[in-house]
Parts: C-alpha cells; sequence; structure tokens
C-alpha cells in the first residue's frame, strides 16, 4: 500500500487542531483573517476527506484501509488510525456541512462570539478523529474534544433559552460519557486491549465465565452511545438544544448524532459479527427495537411540533432511529441502503436548519428584532445595515449589497421543497433512493420487526411530508401581505449548495450506492479490518535504516 | 480491600446519581463530580487492585504482573481526570451564566410549578 493515504489520515486530524490552535493567537480585532484561515482550513479539510475517499475507494478491493499508526508502536498497544470507506463517507459528510455552515455564518452569526472560528475547528478536529480512530480510549478522548467545542457552539450567540439548553445538553453529554468510561474499562478490564480490532480478535477466546462481564460492558458502552444518537428513550433533549442553538451551529450538529450511529455500526459489526463467537449478534434486537421506537417517536414529534428548528430537530431524531435500527438488522444490503440515507438526511437537516434562520427571519420583521439579553446592541438586520463607503450604488442611489434578492421568496420555496422532498424520502430525491434501497433490502427478511420497520419507513415519509408541508404553508404561502423576506446572496450560497449537493447525490446515485454497498459489505466481514490493523508494523527507525 | 473500594465506588456513584436528579444546579454540579470520582476509581480497579506494585519497570526485575500492577489503567484514569475536571469546569461557567440570566438557580431557568 502506498504511504500517502497513511499520511492523508493523520493530515485530517493535525490541520484543524493547528488551525484552531493558530486562530487562538489573536483577539476578535483579527476576525476577517480568521475567517479566511477557517474557510481555508475547512475546505482543504473536504479536498482532503475527499482524496482519502477517492484513494481508499479507488483501489477496487472489497475491503481497503488506510492505517496509520501516530505514535509508531506496534499495533495492540499504541494509538492506530484507521480510514475505510465508511470513515472516508463521515470525514467527507462532516467537511461538507461544516463548510455549508461557516459560509452562512460569515455575513453575520460569526459576529456574535469572539471564538467561533476555532470553536468550529475543534469541532472538525473531533469529529475526524472520532470517525478515523482505531482505538477505543482514543474513540472517548475524540468524541469529548467534539462534545466540549458543540458545548461552545451551542452557547454560540447567547441568551436564556441557549443557556438553559446547554445546561442539559452538558449534564447529559457528561453523564453519557462516565458511562463511556465504565464501559471500557469493563471490556478492557475483560479482553486486556483497547484497540478496536485487536478486541474484536480476543472476543471469541473470552472465557464463558467472563462472558456476561463483557456483555454488560458493551451494553453500557452501547447506552452512551445510543444517547448520543438520541434513541428514544435517552434523546428528549435533542429537540430542545438544536432549536435554541443558532442556524450555522444547528447545521454542524446535523453530523453530531450521527458519530453515535457511527461508532454503533462500528463497533457491533466489528465485535458483534456472525464471527464472533458466542457473542454473535449480541443486542442486535436491542438495537433494531429502539430504533424503531425512536423513528416513530421522532415522526410523530415532526407532526406535533409548530416550530420549523423543532421539526428538523424531530426529522435528525427520525433519521439516527432509522440509521440505529438498520444497523441492528445485520444485513449489509440493509446497511448500505442507510449508508446512503445518512448522507441525504444530514445534507438536508443541515440545509433545513440553515433554512430556518432565513424563513424565520421573514417573519422577524413583524416581530421585531432579535433582542440580546445580555445589553450588548444587537447585531444589524441586513436590510437596515448602513452601507459602507465606496459601494456600488445604483440608480437611486442605493446601495447595491444588502438589497433584497428579487426573487427571494420563489428561491426559498424552492431550497425549501429540495430540503423537504429529501427529508419525507419522496421521489425524485435522495430521501427516496435511500429508502427504496432499505425496503428492497427488507423485504427477503421477513420477521416482524423487518415488517414493522417497513411500514414505519413509509408511514414515516408521510407523516414527515404532511409537517413539512404544513411548516411550508405557513412560512411560505399564507403570508401574502407580508413584507418579501430579505436575504443576502452570501447566506443564500451555502443552503443552495447544500440543496444542489442532495440533487447530485441522487444523480450520482449509482455510484454513491455502489461506495455504500463496497462500505457496508467490509463492515460486515470484519476479517479484512482486524487483518489490515493487525498487520501494519511500525516504520523503521531512521537510525536503524542504514544498518540494514 | 476489595470491599472498601467497591463500597467507596458504590456509595459515591449512589450519591452522585442522587444529585444528579435534584433540580439546583450546584447539586447537579456536585453530582456530577462525585460520579467521576466514582468512575475513576472504578477504571482504576479494572486492572486488578495490587498493594505495593508500581506501574514502573525497574531494572532487574521480570516485567509480568506478577511483580508489577497494570499500568494502563492509570493512564486512562489521568486522561479521564484531565478531561472530566476541564468538562466540569465548563459546566460550572454555564452554571452561572445561568444563573446570571435566569436570576435563580433551577436547572430549567425557572421554577416547577408548586
Amino acid at each position: 500500500m502506498t504511504p500517502a493515504p497513511a499520511q492523508l489520515v493523520i493530515a485530517l486530524v493535525l490541520l484543524p487542531l493547528a488551525a484552531a490552535a493558530f486562530m487562538l493567537l489573536f483577539g476578535a480585532e483579527r476576525r476577517r483573517m480568521k475567517a479566511a484561515i477557517n474557510v481555508a482550513s475547512t475546505a482543504l479539510g473536504l479536498a482532503l476527506a475527499l482524496a482519502l475517499a477517492w484513494q481508499v475507494h479507488a483501489q477496487g478491493a472489497p475491503a481497503v484501509f488506510a492505517v496509520h499508526l501516530p505514535g509508531n508502536w506496534p499495533v495492540p498497544y499504541g494509538i492506530v488510525l484507521v480510514a475505510d470507506r465508511l470513515a472516508a463517507l463521515m470525514a467527507v459528510l462532516a467537511a461538507s456541512v461544516a463548510l455549508a455552515a461557516l459560509l452562512f455564518a460569515l455575513p453575520r452569526w460569526q459576529h456574535a462570539g469572539m471564538h467561533f472560528h476555532a470553536l468550529l475547528q475543534l469541532q472538525l478536529m473531533g469529529l475526524y478523529g472520532a470517525f478515523l480512530t482505531g482505538d477505543l480510549f482514543n474513540l472517548f478522548v475524540f468524541v469529548e474534544v467534539l462534545l466540549a467545542a458543540s458545548y461552545g457552539l451551542l452557547l454560540h450567540g447567547g441568551g436564556l433559552a441557549r443557556v438553559a439548553s446547554g445546561l442539559h445538553y452538558i449534564a447529559l453529554n457528561l453523564a453519557a460519557s462516565l458511562l463511556l468510561l465504565v464501559g471500557i474499562a469493563v471490556v478492557y478490564g475483560v479482553t486486556g486491549t483497547l484497540n478496536m480490532a485487536d478486541i474484536a480478535r480476543a472476543l471469541p477466546l473470552v472465557p464463558p465465565s467472563d462472558r456476561g462481564l463483557l456483555h454488560a460492558g458493551a451494553a453500557i458502552l452501547a447506552v452512551a452511545f445510543l444517547a448520543k444518537a438520541a434513541v428514544w428513550p435517552l434523546g428528549f433533549w435533542l429537540p430542545a438544544a438544536y432549536a435554541a442553538a443558532s442556524a450555522p451551529a444547528a447545521a454542524v450538529f446535523a453530523i453530531l448524532t450521527k458519530v453515535g450511529v457511527y461508532a454503533l455500526l462500528r463497533l457491533w459489526t466489528l465485535c458483534f459479527a456472525a464471527t464472533a463467537g458466542a457473542s454473535a449478534g449480541f443486542g442486535g434486537q436491542a438495537l433494531v427495537w429502539g430504533g424503531l421506537a425512536t423513528l416513530g417517536f421522532g415522526t410523530l414529534g415532526m407532526l406535533a411540533s409548530q416550530q420549523l428548528a423543532r421539526v428538523t430537530a424531530y426529522s435528525v431524531m427520525a433519521s439516527a432511529g432509522t440509521l440505529v435500527a438498520a444497523t441492528g438488522f445485520g444485513v449489509p444490503a440493509l446497511a448500505a441502503g442507510a449508508l446512503f440515507y445518512l448522507v441525504s438526511s444530514t445534507l438536508a437537516a443541515a440545509a433545513l436548519f440553515l433554512l430556518v434562520e432565513l424563513l424565520e427571519r421573514s417573519r422577524e420583521v413583524e416581530r421585531g428584532p432579535q433582542v440580546f439579553d445580555d445589553g450588548r446592541p444587537t447585531l444589524v438586520r441586513f436590510d437596515e445595515a448602513e452601507p459602507p463607503a465606496n459601494v456600488n450604488l445604483d440608480d437611486d442611489e442605493r446601495a447595491l449589497i444588502g438589497r433584497p434578492i428579487p426573487a427571494a421568496l420563489a428561491w426559498l420555496g424552492v431550497s425549501f421543497m429540495i430540503c423537504a422532498l429529501a427529508v419525507a424520502g419522496l421521489p425524485p430525491l435522495a430521501g427516496f433512493v435511500a429508502k427504496l434501497a432499505m425496503l428492497e433490502a427488507l423485504v427477503p427478511l421477513g420477521r416482524t420487526p423487518a415488517w414493522l420497520m417497513y411500514a414505519l419507513l413509509i408511514g414515516s415519509g408521510l407523516l414527515a411530508a404532511v409537517a413539512m408541508v404544513r411548516v411550508g404553508m405557513r412560512h411560505l404561502w399564507t403570508p401574502a401581505e407580508r413584507p418579501a423576506p430579505r436575504l443576502r446572496a452570501a447566506e443564500g450560497v451555502p443552503v443552495a449548495a447544500l440543496a444542489l449537493a442532495l440533487v447530485a447525490v441522487v444523480l450520482q446515485g449509482e455510484a454513491l450506492l455502489g461506495y455504500t454497498r463496497a462500505a457496508a459489505a467490509s463492515l460486515h466481514a470484519p476479517g479484512e479490518y482486524i487483518r489490515a490493523v493487525t498487520g501494519t508494523r511500525p516504520l523503521a527507525r531512521a537510525a536503524a535504516a542504514p544498518a540494514r | 480491600m476489595e470491599l472498601v473500594v467497591s463500597l467507596a465506588v458504590g456509595v459515591m456513584a449512589a450519591a452522585g446519581v442522587w444529585l444528579l436528579l435534584r433540580p439546583r444546579t450546584f447539586q447537579v454540579l456536585i453530582g456530577l463530580a462525585l460520579l467521576s470520582y466514582a468512575v475513576n476509581l472504578f477504571i482504576f480497579s479494572v486492572g486488578s487492585l495490587s498493594l505495593g506494585k508500581a506501574p514502573v519497570v525497574h531494572a532487574g526485575v521480570a516485567a509480568d504482573l506478577a511483580h508489577y500492577t497494570d499500568p494502563l489503567p492509570q493512564a486512562l484514569v489521568l486522561t479521564a481526570i484531565v478531561i472530566g475536571f476541564a468538562t466540569t469546569a465548563l459546566f460550572l461557567v454555564v452554571l452561572l451564566a445561568l444563573r446570571g440570566l435566569a436570576g435563580g438557580d433551577h436547572v430549567d431557568g425557572r421554577e416547577g410549578e408548586p
């Protein structure tokens, strides 16, 4: 294997860390420079993630991995970073969502707090690290990094609603992290290793007397990840927190629940595959039923919500439920459809969270501008901002920037429609392709939970469509006499980019589905992963090289 | 010794869970701190408890678990302490911010119905 992918793996983690550390050296007055660094670093991260995905996929083998040993220790002892198709896909998704949220934040939201740019980079570092690590404790550390950054991002903008929901969010995540630690400790105590591949290798050899303890540890670990994935009944924190977050932060959070889903998918398929001896398939039923309950609860929540932000938050919950349930069946074809669904639902939720603010702003004209309760002057609204000097002026000597886009409402409507179609899973967009792939995989299973999931997937699509159409009518159709929404092109571009990405995903559907099929196939045949990781040798030392 | 350690873990975890479910923010903070102590002790005990054994290898003593205690749980506990300390400090800041904004110390930012 060429060394290039292995270097890409570590570069993806180091890049945002270096960018964040550099940005922290400068105060609030260098915001323009920080924004430039942030955009450059996020875009470069997206390019690196795409290159990684391409490198991992292009080699054509059923399971290809890029393995990097950061400390150059032999495998079971040091930390190991592993990129396979799933990890690379998640990294690409995280980078795209973060880039859109960042571009959206540039005109307005970046001014609401000092360290927005550094926090976003640290958030990205935690996300990349959590997706790429192959070590259980290292996974905990990266999850803590991304959570710590998300606490800051959730509070971005201030206000009682954000601080109150932030307190709940932090308390819940701290408790879940403690459970994660307990689970890791028990698994270490039984298997004697923290390397995920090594754990999977050691699992069938665990003596029967220790197997109960091992299962208890794995279950505690799963509870921690299920809480982070907002699975019912551990997910009641999600709607309040996500609806209170500022638009760019909420858009980034669209990928956060997917971290819990990713960890479950990775660890469960790795450790409890059919080859795991007495532990094969442990807990799959719990994942299926928990996921189905979440899907049902999230769908009902969408229907019961009045605000678009809460509708979107519940749709994030429903998509997490779908993914967890699909994971629990342990069928590659179903997991392939679920991974496709993960891409489309994350992009759609991020775009919707950004759209919420643009739509709500047109209602703000009635309600009056947003008031910050710490006495700071409110952020200037775009339609009221003084045009800077030397700006282009039109015939009426009005500034050409900050002008309402004439077709703003039509544009908002089209973007909203694309997102709504994707969330509800209606044709012709990506959500439909994903749901079709999952339904197709469910039919041959022929078990009660499979039929229940079949029904729930179709039913939740219908109810989601009802909820989205209702909200859309209230925001876009009914307010005929309301002034037209005003928005800047700079804020429209990221939303449009996400909507276009949704369209592109369906246009390239076969290619992406091929990718997710290969990813799911290698997930459900963990032998390749274990061989690739445990077979990696540290590099020879430079001093030792000439002696040979 | 196993009994003492398990009792300490159990009592601290029980007290932590009780405090975590209380309605005042400071109680929640102390509850989280107690829970993290309990978890740290628990991780420490996973490497099997032993008296008077060092985790660092000395010259001339065979490097096996008969002569040493497992160093990895101790490293994990160190990391967990640092991370727990930082996040608890962050929680304290949010607690104070909520108190400033809401004027009370209820976790919901307002007093519940009596």
